[in-house]
């Protein structure tokens, strides 16, 4: 996203990878839910051989169709924008990204497009238990897809297991387990895939409230709603117990973004998580302004959650810029926290010994040579900081941040109420009567894709002005092309991207109003 | 049926795709979208810069290398 449409060159590169990052993520989050929920048709199909399980399969089956056919390859995209528009980072990450990406790309090809085959062309031709299981590995091969890609972006937010090699100017992954298991890239991956099964699960309830209130396909939308809101329900608590380990890592890893999500500019003790709040958009970081005009918070939660202690100090914007405060690392051990000015000061120090290392090499000057390594291995944490000139760049766009966090989290808590008041409809065997419902069950799907944005603005704004955290800032990895060609390329994009939204859109509004069709 | 894996692997696919229905629709998007992804913005728009500027690995190091400590 851009906070500012300056129209130079990084907000550009930014705002183009923003664009075609969120429009690839309008349809990725409901190929992996759907993938999984026509899955779980079809095992009851299979298991009852009940023909209307195959009817309700096939039918939600042709919508993930759809889904995977007109979203499939809009991710190559940002492959492209990374050679493109990004080829220092590109270059700087070296094999860190590329390893999990590849092996993505393998299985992905290997595992989804040979099993979709099957799910698609194999009803009647191959066993029932062959294409069943040909289902569940279409659903898995989709998801193990995106644990490669939420690695690479688990790195970024939190690079481990890697060297620089300055010869190189590339990070060169010393252990692979340490980059796949990190602890932010598994909370990651958990959190963004159950997220995924609650927006499939709000569509398929959604549209199934639709035929309800055409009075069309009763049975099929009310065993549709059962299985999704089942489904939903326990991806939402699921989720919520990702959600808070994701925030947890955050607390720890990355507390900028923490400080942000909550619009905390002053550091306390026993912290509080808002509930619902009116950020002053005035506020400066080291001013005496209220940071809200209006507030409700749950007290000591947000030290709770972060901390796992309700009584934990959460440093604020202000704590984080100016430093000071102290702080327990992963190993224990007790830290007083630096300004961002003295990161600064050593990250300058890390790029200097970089040019000095590369000049002493030049030179056959040993001992220089040596001296630079040693200090730009000492100061290489603190590396993206050297391309800073104002320690409050450190500061993410607060609003977008913090609106994007509340909204996200409310509109989890809505998905879980649409789910239960679903089963408990269904259950009293009153929901088609439940026209109010069912029309807030309809206006939810549009619902569940926003709150799926928000979650990727609240990661990805959230970081700025990181690229890679603490390493490497965005206006240090782009690449210096034309800016006219990135604006070129913005609007092409932004009229494929929305000429396969409309094309989606149009097609499976087709086939909704065709509906199930008979055996 | 034959016993030869593969005629019956081509079968299989050759009766799918042809008895497709919203299918046809949605191969004839996918290769429109492949062909404006591959034959026109990576061919014209998103050519590597680095793999395109420089003749090998040790010079594309140091023109990353002078980026990053050049002053901003």
């Amino acid at each position: 996203m851009i906070e500012n449409f300056d129209l130079s060159l990084v907000d550009w590169s930014r705002g183009q990878f923003a664009l075609t990052a969120m429009y690839h993520w309008l349809f990725v989050p409901l190929t992996l839910g759907l993938a999984f929920i026509v899955a779980i048709m079809e095992t009851i199909y299979v298991r009852t051989g009940n023909p209307e399980w195959k009817r309700i399969t096939k039918f939600w089956m042709t919508l993930f169709g759809i889904n995977f056919a007109i979203g499939v390859s809009t991710g190559i995209i940002l492959e492209f924008e990374f050679g493109t528009n990004w080829s220092n980072y590109s270059w700087f990450v070296g094999d860190i990204f590329g390893a999990p990406l590849a092996i993505e790309g393998i299985m992905a090809f290997f595992m989804e497009s040979t099993f979709i085959a099957v799910m698609f062309f194999g009803w009647n031709k191959v066993s029932k238990k062959f294409h069943l299981l040909s289902s569940w590995l279409t659903a898995f091969g989709a998801n193990l897809s995106a644990l490669w890609i939420l690695i690479a972006n688990g790195w970024m937010q939190f690079p481990v297991g890697m060297k620089f090699n300055p010869d190189t100017a590339r990070n060169e992954m010393m252990n692979f387990w340490d980059v796949a298991l990190s602890p932010v890239a598994i909370n990651k991956f958990l959190h963004t895939i159950t997220s995924a099964y609650v927006l499939a699960a709000i569509f398929v309830v959604g549209i199934s409230a639709w035929f309800l209130l055409r009075k069309r396909h009763i049975l099929f939308s009310k065993r549709s709603i059962i299985v999704a809101s089942v489904f939903g329900l326990t991806s939402s608590l699921y989720l919520v117990w990702s959600g808070d380990g994701s925030a947890y890592q955050v607390a720890q890893k990355q507390p900028m973004k923490l400080a942000v999500m909550e619009g905390l500019y002053e550091g306390k003790e026993g912290a509080g998580i808002i509930v619902f709040g009116v950020l002053n958009n005035d506020k400066e970081y080291n001013d005496d302004q209220e940071a809200h005009h209006f507030k409700v918070e749950i007290p000591k939660l947000l030290s709770f959650l972060g901390y796992r202690n309700a009584d934990a100090f959460v440093p604020g914007i202000k704590d984080i810029v100016e430093g000071g405060y102290t702080y327990v690392d992963e190993n224990g051990q007790t830290h007083t926290a630096l300004s961002a000015e003295e990161k600064m000061k050593r990250g300058k120090m890390a790029l200097n010994s970089l040019a000095a290392y590369k000049q002493a090499k030049a030179d056959g000057a040993d001992s220089l040579q040596h001296a630079s390594l040693q200090s730009l291995e000492e100061n290489f944490q603190y590396f993206g900081y050297g391309f800073l000139n104002d320690p409050a760049s450190i500061i993410p766009n607060v609003p977008m941040t913090f609106y994007s966090f509340h909204i996200m989290v409310a509109l989890a808590f809505w998905f879980m109420l649409v789910f239960i008041v679903a089963l408990y409809f269904v259950y009293k065997n009153q929901i088609e009567k439940q026209k109010w419902f069912l029309r807030l069950a309809f206006v939810t799907i549009p619902l569940a894709f926003v709150a799926s944005q928000c979650g990727w603005i609240v990661a990805e704004l959230g970081r700025q002005p990181w690229v890679i955290q603490d390493i490497m800032p965005t206006v240090a990895a782009v690449s210096q092309i034309d800016t006219m060609a990135v604006k070129v390329t913005f609007f092409l994009f932004l009229i494929v991207f929305t000429a396969l939204l409309v094309a989606e859109i149009g097609i499976m509004r087709k086939q909704i109003q065709i509906g199930p069709k008979d055996e | 049926m034959s016993k030869n894996v593969f005629i019956r692997v081509f079968r299989f696919y050759y009766e799918g795709f042809t008895n497709m229905t919203v299918g046809r629709k949605l191969w004839a998007i996918i290769i429109i979208k492949l062909i404006v992804l591959f034959a026109v913005l990576k061919l014209f728009f998103f050519q590597d810069f680095l793999g395109s500027k420089f003749e090998n690995d040790q010079e594309r190091s140091d023109y990353v290398i002078e980026q990053l400590i050049s002053p901003k």
